[in-house]
């Protein structure tokens, strides 16, 4: 087991102003060096000396990764937002609730207030096999201690595992996933811009990665078009503890209603795969039916199809099929 | 550079991953370094050495010989090329990712290596009871033959006369060995690592071996791999150069010239007209 120490190993520091010094940096030191938003996620690895970079590259102090504003396509947030700051923002809350309610829901208001949007989106897994520092598929070796019969694996994956069955714990990633946000990241060759679907990556196409960000990428900014504004907007979170946690299991819907008739819907859950998973059958389903009882049953029903639980976790099925009948029921 | 992956499992101690992927970039490179000698060597050695003996032209055994010889049955060529897609699959999974073109890559690589596996098994059936079966394997014979080339090729041979080749040289024998070495390592270790991942054929069993075992299973599956990596390099430059072209064509449509035959054979050795 990884012990938890008073020191961290020593690293470089850095605190840049600008986007363009932190790029400079990190093309510097290259993969030795790790890009520190809030540090909620950081600093474990950090104290549990799993992580030991050369380098750590705080982007606290550059302001324009915090700016959140609207734009004629929607709202940008920039990914050192912290998440209180996401919650309160009066662009944020009036046209896409979801995503504030989401981020009230991520662990506790102190953390809210230190962690931002970029590192709950880009946090890594919470796995404790992979966190101990062993080496698993993860970690760069050749097995999951997970997915073995005796293994402690009540909170992961049913769906989306490939040889690692670890989840990803982030509650603000599913509903960026449904309203068709954009990911801005920038690195010393330039910007690229990715749709949240894709930022998010399973084990199938990179078992050491959760998100599209290699080494020397920067997250500045989070685009959400306003295709989903004010929609109907469905948000649960599952937990253990209500005071504190990461989900069991999560979903996030986006739904436009007409006379009652859904006329298009996203439903897209975390928790219990590698990545926010949106259930497109699920959705294709549904679309043109009432809301009720009956399109929500089969939205449902398909959404647990090919799940794949492990020792522990068969109750997650159940769970996931609840909360997507709720969040197409559209039910508190 | 490094040979080995090390990792620490649970209780502390220090376990074998599989090989460095150093291993990857020199095989890689070992390939095309081979390519360029071999280039430099055919355009400034070969053509200087005496060339092999005479055709045998009007000796009793090439008299009956046919206009075209039939050099890969159908079903000999089949397995190559079902072979060759299935292994340039396997590469491509394998290696891709590793260098950095990120793809699902796990269910295709399972499934282009039992189709690798079929072929491979035919392969032994049909060349075990309805081909030669001696005639792709290393002999004694052979390799007395390839030192007195290579003392001709050094200048210290006897003059003595040294015969054409049967149905097979010997650089394509040691291919094939080489092949057949590093194909069955990584074909026996990753029927093995079929129990690792999700798949259609067998159920999951992480525990099926021993962790250190486990590990030696990777490291082999990733040495035959990496070998493979040099080996297809080689494969394909000799497929295409000019005077190695007529080889190619033969696995394609099945035949060869009887020039060609003549030119690079030993009738006396690979007797086509029995046939």
């Amino acid at each position: 087991m990884a012990v938890i120490r008073d020191k961290m190993p020593a690293f470089q520091l850095f605190q840049p102003s600008s986007t363009e010094e932190a790029l400079g940096v990190l093309d510097r030191y290259g993969a030795e060096a790790w890009v520190l938003a809030g540090g909620l996620d950081s600093w474990d690895w950090f104290k549990d000396r799993v992580q030991k970079p050369a380098a750590v590259v705080d982007l606290g102090g550059i302001a324009s990764l915090r700016e959140i504003r609207s734009t004629d396509g929607g709202v940008e947030i920039g990914a050192m937002a912290t998440l209180r700051e996401v919650i309160r923002h009066p662009d944020v809350s009036g046209q896409f609730g979801i995503l504030g309610q989401a981020a009230s829901k991520a662990a506790s208001p102190q953390i809210q207030n230190q962690g931002t949007l970029g590192g709950n989106v880009g946090q890594d897994t919470r796995c404790w096999y992979y966190r101990d520092g062993w080496s698993c598929y993860r970690a760069g070796g050749n097995i999951c201690y997970a997915d073995t019969p005796t293994a402690m694996n009540r909170e992961h994956a049913i769906l989306g595992a490939s040889r690692c069955v670890a989840v990803n714990p982030s509650d603000t990633a599913p509903v960026l996933v449904a309203l068709d946000a954009e990911m801005v990241v920038v690195n010393a060759s330039g910007e690229r811009v990715i749709p949240a679907q894709d930022f998010f990556i399973g084990p199938a196409v990179d078992i050491e990665r959760m998100t599209a960000l290699q080494p020397g990428d920067i997250l500045t900014q989070i685009r959400i078009p306003s295709t989903w504004a004010n929609a109907r907007f469905y948000f649960e979170k599952a937990r253990d503890r209500q005071v504190w946690d990461f989900p069991l299991a999560n979903v996030a819907s986006a739904a436009k209603v007409n006379n009652g008739v859904i006329e298009d819907i996203r439903i897209v859950a975390n928790g219990v795969a590698p990545y926010p998973v949106r259930f497109i059958a699920a959705e294709d389903a549904v679309r043109g039916q009432q809301v009720g009882d009956q399109a929500a049953d089969q939205a449902g029903q398909i959404a647990i199809r090919g799940v794949n639980p492990l020792a522990h976790n068969g109750y997650k099925v159940t769970l996931l099929r609840n909360l997507v009948t709720r969040s197409v029921r559209g039910e508190a | 550079m490094e040979l080995f992956q090390w990792g620490t499992n649970p209780w502390g101690q220090e376990i074998l991953i599989r090989v460095s992927w150093d291993l990857l970039y020199l095989s890689f490179w070992a390939g095309i370094a081979f390519i360029v000698f071999h280039v430099i060597y055919s355009a400034v050695w070969l053509p200087k050495l005496a060339r092999e003996a005479s055709s045998g032209e009007g000796s009793a055994a090439v008299a009956g010989v046919p206009d075209r010889i039939e050099r890969h049955s159908l079903a000999a060529r089949l397995f190559h090329w079902v072979m060759a897609a299935s292994m340039l699959v396997l590469l491509v999974t394998g290696f891709f990712p590793i260098v950095g073109i990120q793809f699902p890559w796990v269910t295709i690589h399972w499934v282009a290596g039992v189709v690798l596996t079929i072929s491979i098994i035919y392969h032994i059936v049909h060349s075990t009871f309805f081909l030669d079966f001696w005639s792709i394997w290393i002999l004694p014979a052979d390799l007395a033959e390839a030192a007195a080339r290579v003392k001709r090729q050094l200048g210290q041979g006897d003059g003595g006369e040294i015969k054409k080749h049967g149905k097979y040289p010997l650089d394509h024998k040691l291919y094939h060995t080489s092949v057949m070495l590093a194909g069955l390592a990584v074909i026996a270790t990753g029927l093995v690592m079929m129990f690792r991942i999700e798949n259609a054929l067998v159920a999951r069993n992480a525990y099926l071996l021993a962790e250190e075992t486990w590990g030696l299973m990777y490291m082999l599956h990733g040495l035959g791999a990496v070998l493979f990596v040099m080996l297809t390099l080689t494969h394909i430059y000799f497929a295409v150069r000019p005077d190695k072209i007529w080889l190619t064509k033969s696995m394609i449509f099945g035949s060869v010239s009887r020039d060609e035959y003549l030119s690079h054979h030993d009738p006396e050795r690979w007797d086509v007209t029995t046939k």
